[in-house]
C-alpha cells in the first residue's frame, strides 16, 4: 500500500495510506454543506453604464484626494512640536458596575453627570447611579443584542435598540411598581438592527444608524420619520452629533470604511472621509466641533479635520493589534481615549500623536466608551459583563 | 465590532486581520537574526527542542516594541490566547506567565487562521484518539460533546473511529519527544477552537450576520450617481490651509486646559476620586454663586454661555437693560420651534409672529427686510425650520455686537470677581476610611414632582396625564 508522507508540522510527519486520504477527501466533500446560492455566483458582469458609472465615481474621488492633499503644508504633530508634553498619567477604576448577565454593548451618561443606562447582548436595559453603584431601573427589551441606548437630555427617558430593528423610547418612572416596558414607545423602524441612536438637543428627536446602511431622523411624539440619510454603501455602526453653534450636522461611520457628515435639514451628505482600512465602529466630535475623531477594526484612531477636509492624523502603534471599538475625547480634547478589542484602553496626546498611557482591568473586550458631561470621569462597557468609571 | 459580516468564503474580515498582525510578530520572533533565542527545555525527563521561557518572551516583545512589561506580558497573553504560542507545563491552562515556564511556537498546520473554520470532524476525530489512547482521559465536558457528536455524526463513526486509530498508530511510530510536541500542539489548537466551559470563546466575535455587506444597500446607478455628484460638490468646496486649522486644536486646547478635571484635576476634588460630590453640587445648573471657571468659560465663545443656564440669564438681565431682550428671547423660542413637538410646530410659528415678527409686535425683532419677508413667505406653510434664517440673523447678531460688549460689562466684571474658587479638599487623614456615597434625586423624579404639583395646581380631582400613578 503506497503511503503518503504528509508533512504536518515543522519537525513531525505522519504518514498516511494513499486509500484513507482518498476516503478522507470524500468523506470531507461529502460533510461540506452544498454551497448555497450567494456562494456559487460568480460575479454578476456588470453593464456598461454601471461600470462607466463606478470608474467615473472612482476617478473623481482620487481627483478629491488630490485636491485635499494641495493645501496640506504641515503635520499635527509638527505644529504641536512647541506645546508642552504629557507627564505621568494615572487613572484608575473607581467604580465597578456589575449586574449584567451577558456582554455590555452600549452606554450613555444623563447630563446629570453621574447617572448612566447602559445596554447588553441579553436584553437587559439598566439605569445606575454610577456614583453610588446603585441600580435605579432595569427594563427586559424583547429581543437580544440591544446595540444602542441613549439617555434623554432631560434625563427622564432612555432610548434603547438592536436586533429588534427598532428604536424605543422608555419614560423612566420612579414608581417602583410600574413595568417600564407598559410605557415603552416604539419610534424607529428600520430594515435591519439598530447599530446606534441619539437624542439631538431635546427629547423630541431621535437620530438613529443602522445595519440597513441608512441614518435616519425621528420625532419621538409621533414616530414620524422626519429625515433618512443614505450614502453609505454598508452597515453604518456609529454617530454623532455636532457641538455646533447652528447645530445643524451630524458624522456616521460605517462597514464601508467611510465616515459622513451630514446636513440633518436636507439629508445630504456634506463631507465624506475615506482613508480607514476596516469598518469604523465609532465616531465622535472634537468638542470644538471642528474635527471628529474615528475608531476602526484596522487597528487606528484617525481625525479629520472639517475645515482642512482631510485626514490630519493617525493614531496606532506597532503593539497595538486590535480593532478599536469606541473613542471619545477628554474635555478639552488633549486627550484621546480609545476602548480596544484587547480589552485594553489606550489614551492618546491628540496633539502629539503620541500614546499616553494604556489602562487595563477588563476581562474581555472594550465595547463602549464615553467620557462624562463634565469631563470628571470615563466610563467603559465590556464584553466582561461589567462597566468600569476611570478617574 | 460587535456585528460581524462574514466576507465571501466565511472568513470573518475582522478576525483575519487580526490574525495576520499576530503571524507578523510571531515570523519576526522566529527570525534567525532578531528573532528570540531558543532552547531545549527539559519536561519531565524528555528533552523537548526549541522553547522559550515566558521570562523571554516579554523581554523580546518589550525590547521590539519599545512597551512596558506590563504591555508585552498583556500582548504576549493575547498571543497565547489565540493559540501562536502554548505552554509545556500546565498546558491546559493558555496563560502567560512571566517566569521560567516553557513555550513553543504553534506549528502553522495549527494556526486557527489556517485551519478556519475548525471542523467537526476533525474534533470528533480527536476526540476518540483520546478516547481510545487512554481510556478515560477525557474531560467531563469532553465526553459530553463526544456523545453529542456521536449522535449527530453517528453516519460516519466508523471513519472517525478508524481515522483516530490510524493517526494513533502513526504517532507511535514517532520520538517520544515529537508525540509530546504533537498531543500539545494538537490539544491547545482544540482549546482555542472548542474552548472548555466557562473559559472566554477568543474567537468570538459577536453577532454573525452572514450576508455579503454590499447586499443590503444595492450598489445601483443611484447609488454611484449619487456618489459622482457629492465628489463633484467636494471638489468645489473652500478649504482651510492645514497651518490653519491645526492652529486652532492647540488654542482650543490651551484654553480648556484648567477646566479638563482629567487633565488637571477639579476642585475642590474629583468625585469618583474622593467619594465627596461637593463639585458637583457648587456646579449645579443654578447656584447662588457660581464658580470662577464657570464663570471663565462663558467668555470662551457666546455658545459657552448660552448653553450655561446661569449664563444664559445673566445675558438676559444685561439685554434687558439694553432693551435688547427680544432677540434672546426671539431665538429661545426658535430652539422651542426646532428641538420641539411636531404637533406644536403651527401653534409655535403663530405665537413667534404675534410676538416678535407682527408689526407693532409687543418683542419686535429687528431682522432685515429681506429676511424677514423670506420668513414672513414661510410662515404661510410652517414647518420645523422656517424660521432658520430669522434665528441665525439674530443669533449673529447677538453674538457680534451684545455679547463682546457684555464681556465687558460691569455685571460680567462683577460675576467673575464674585466668583468662588473653591479650596482643595485637603488628603483626609485617614485615608483608608471611605466616605459615604449618598444618592442623589433622579431627574426622573425632579420632572415626576414637577408635573404633580403642576397637576394638582390645575385642579384636584382633574385626572391629569402626568404625575399620575399607573
Amino acid at each position: 500500500m503506497k503511503k503518503n508522507k504528509i508533512t504536518l508540522t515543522n519537525n513531525i510527519t505522519c504518514f498516511l495510506s494513499n486509500s484513507f486520504l482518498v476516503k478522507m477527501k470524500t468523506s470531507l466533500k461529502y460533510m461540506r454543506s452544498p454551497p448555497t446560492p450567494e456562494m456559487a455566483t460568480q460575479e454578476v458582469p456588470l453593464n456598461e453604464t454601471l461600470a462607466h458609472l463606478k470608474t467615473e465615481s472612482e476617478t473623481l474621488k482620487s481627483k478629491l484626494e488630490e485636491e485635499r492633499a494641495k493645501l496640506h503644508d504641515v503635520e499635527l504633530h509638527q505644529v504641536a512640536e512647541k506645546v508642552e508634553g504629557l507627564g505621568q498619567f494615572v487613572m484608575k477604576t473607581r467604580r465597578t458596575l456589575k449586574g449584567h448577565g451577558n456582554k455590555v454593548l452600549c452606554m450613555d451618561w444623563c447630563k446629570d453627570k453621574r447617572r448612566i443606562v447602559s445596554s447588553s447582548q441579553d436584553g437587559k436595559v439598566i439605569v445606575w447611579d454610577a456614583f453610588t453603584t446603585n441600580k435605579e431601573h432595569a427594563v427586559t427589551m424583547p429581543c437580544t443584542w440591544v446595540m444602542a441606548c441613549a439617555y434623554a437630555p432631560s434625563g427622564c427617558a432612555v432610548a434603547c435598540g438592536g436586533l429588534d430593528n427598532k428604536c424605543s423610547v422608555y419614560p423612566l418612572s420612579l414608581d417602583k411598581n410600574e413595568n417600564l416596558a407598559a410605557k415603552k414607545k416604539s419610534v424607529a423602524m428600520h430594515t435591519n438592527y439598530l447599530s446606534a441612536c441619539s437624542f439631538t438637543n431635546s427629547d423630541m428627536q431621535i437620530l438613529t444608524s443602522s445595519g440597513d446602511g441608512t441614518c435616519a431622523l425621528w420625532d419621538v411624539e409621533s414616530g414620524q420619520l422626519l429625515q433618512s440619510f443614505h450614502g453609505h454603501a454598508a452597515d453604518v455602526l456609529c454617530l454623532d452629533l455636532a457641538p455646533s453653534e447652528t447645530g445643524n450636522t451630524f458624522v456616521s461611520g460605517g462597514c464601508d470604511k467611510k465616515a459622513n457628515v451630514w446636513d440633518m435639514r436636507s439629508g445630504q451628505c456634506i463631507q465624506s472621509f475615506e482613508t480607514h482600512e476596516s469598518d469604523i465602529n465609532s465616531v465622535r466630535y472634537y468638542p470644538s466641533g471642528d474635527a471628529f475623531a474615528s475608531g476602526s477594526d484596522d487597528a487606528t484612531c484617525r481625525l479629520y479635520d472639517l475645515r482642512a477636509d482631510r485626514e490630519v492624523a493617525i493614531y496606532s502603534k506597532d503593539s497595538i493589534i486590535f480593532g478599536v471599538s469606541s473613542v471619545d475625547f477628554s474635555l478639552s480634547g488633549r486627550l484621546l481615549f480609545g476602548g480596544y478589542n484587547d480589552y485594553t484602553i489606550n489614551v492618546w496626546d491628540v496633539l502629539k500623536g503620541t500614546r499616553v498611557s494604556i489602562l487595563f482591568g477588563h476581562e474581555n473586550r472594550v465595547s463602549t466608551l464615553r467620557v462624562s458631561p463634565d469631563g470628571t470621569a470615563f466610563c467603559t462597557g465590556s464584553w466582561d459583563h461589567t462597566l468600569r468609571i476611570w478617574a | 465590532m460587535t456585528i460581524n459580516t462574514l466576507a465571501k468564503g466565511g472568513c470573518h474580515r475582522e478576525q483575519m486581520a487580526c490574525f495576520r498582525k499576530m503571524e507578523k510578530v510571531i515570523v519576526a520572533m522566529q527570525d534567525p537574526d532578531m528573532g528570540m533565542k531558543m532552547r531545549n527545555q527539559r519536561l519531565l525527563i524528555t528533552v523537548i527542542p526549541h522553547a522559550m521561557t515566558g521570562h523571554d518572551i516579554i523581554a523580546w516583545l518589550t525590547h521590539k516594541y519599545r512597551i512596558s512589561e506590563e504591555e508585552s506580558l498583556h500582548l504576549g497573553n493575547m498571543l497565547v490566547k489565540y493559540g501562536y504560542i502554548y505552554p509545556l507545563k500546565e498546558p491546559r491552562c493558555l496563560v502567560l506567565r512571566p517566569d521560567e515556564s516553557p513555550y513553543r511556537f504553534q506549528t502553522p498546520y495549527f494556526w486557527t487562521s489556517t485551519r478556519w473554520p475548525a471542523s467537526e470532524l476533525d474534533y470528533a476525530i480527536y476526540l476518540a484518539k483520546k478516547n481510545i489512547r487512554k481510556q478515560g482521559e477525557l474531560m467531563e465536558y469532553e465526553k459530553e460533546r463526544y456523545s453529542l457528536l456521536h449522535k449527530r455524526i453517528n453516519h460516519t463513526w466508523d471513519f472517525v473511529v478508524m481515522q483516530a486509530r490510524e493517526q494513533l498508530r502513526a504517532s507511535k511510530q514517532r520520538r517520544k519527544a515529537d508525540r509530546i510536541v504533537l498531543e500539545c500542539q494538537e490539544q491547545a489548537y482544540w482549546l482555542i477552537n472548542r474552548p472548555p466551559p466557562g473559559v472566554n470563546n477568543v474567537l468570538d466575535t459577536g453577532l454573525e450576520r452572514p450576508n455579503n455587506f454590499s447586499c443590503r444597500v444595492t450598489l445601483n446607478s443611484d447609488y454611484y450617481k449619487r456618489e459622482i455628484e457629492a465628489c463633484r460638490k467636494a471638489l468645489g468646496r473652500n478649504r482651510v490651509k492645514s497651518s490653519i486649522c491645526l492652529e486652532g486644536f492647540l488654542k482650543y486646547s490651551e484654553q480648556y486646559l484648567n477646566h479638563d478635571p482629567i487633565m488637571q484635576g477639579c476642585l475642590p476634588s474629583n468625585p469618583w476620586i474622593s467619594d465627596d460630590t461637593a463639585h458637583w453640587t457648587m456646579n449645579a445648573e443654578i447656584v447662588p454663586v457660581p464658580t470662577r471657571l464657570r464663570v471663565e468659560r462663558w467668555s470662551f465663545s457666546f455658545m459657552e454661555l448660552l448653553n450655561d443656564a446661569m449664563g444664559r440669564r445673566e445675558f438676559m438681565t444685561y439685554l434687558e437693560k439694553e432693551f435688547s431682550a427680544e432677540n434672546l428671547y426671539f431665538w429661545q423660542a426658535c430652539e422651542d420651534i426646532r428641538h420641539g413637538e411636531s404637533s406644536k410646530i403651527v401653534e409655535k410659528v403663530e405665537d413667534i409672529y404675534k410676538n416678535f415678527l407682527a408689526p407693532g409686535a409687543a418683542r419686535w425683532v429687528n431682522i432685515d427686510s429681506k429676511t424677514m419677508d423670506k420668513t414672513l413667505e414661510g410662515i404661510k406653510r410652517p414647518h420645523r425650520f422656517v424660521m432658520d434664517d430669522a434665528q441665525m440673523h439674530i443669533y449673529f447678531l447677538m453674538k457680534k455686537d451684545s455679547y463682546p460688549r457684555y464681556l465687558k460689562s460691569d455685571l460680567y466684571k462683577n460675576m467673575l470677581a464674585k466668583a468662588i474658587v473653591p479650596q482643595e479638599t485637603k488628603k483626609s487623614v485617614f485615608p483608608f476610611m471611605r466616605r459615604q456615597r449618598h444618592s442623589s434625586p433622579s431627574p426622573a423624579q425632579t420632572a415626576t414632582q414637577a408635573a404633580e404639583e403642576e397637576g394638582l395646581a390645575k385642579g384636584a380631582g382633574a385626572n391629569s396625564a402626568a404625575g399620575s400613578h399607573f
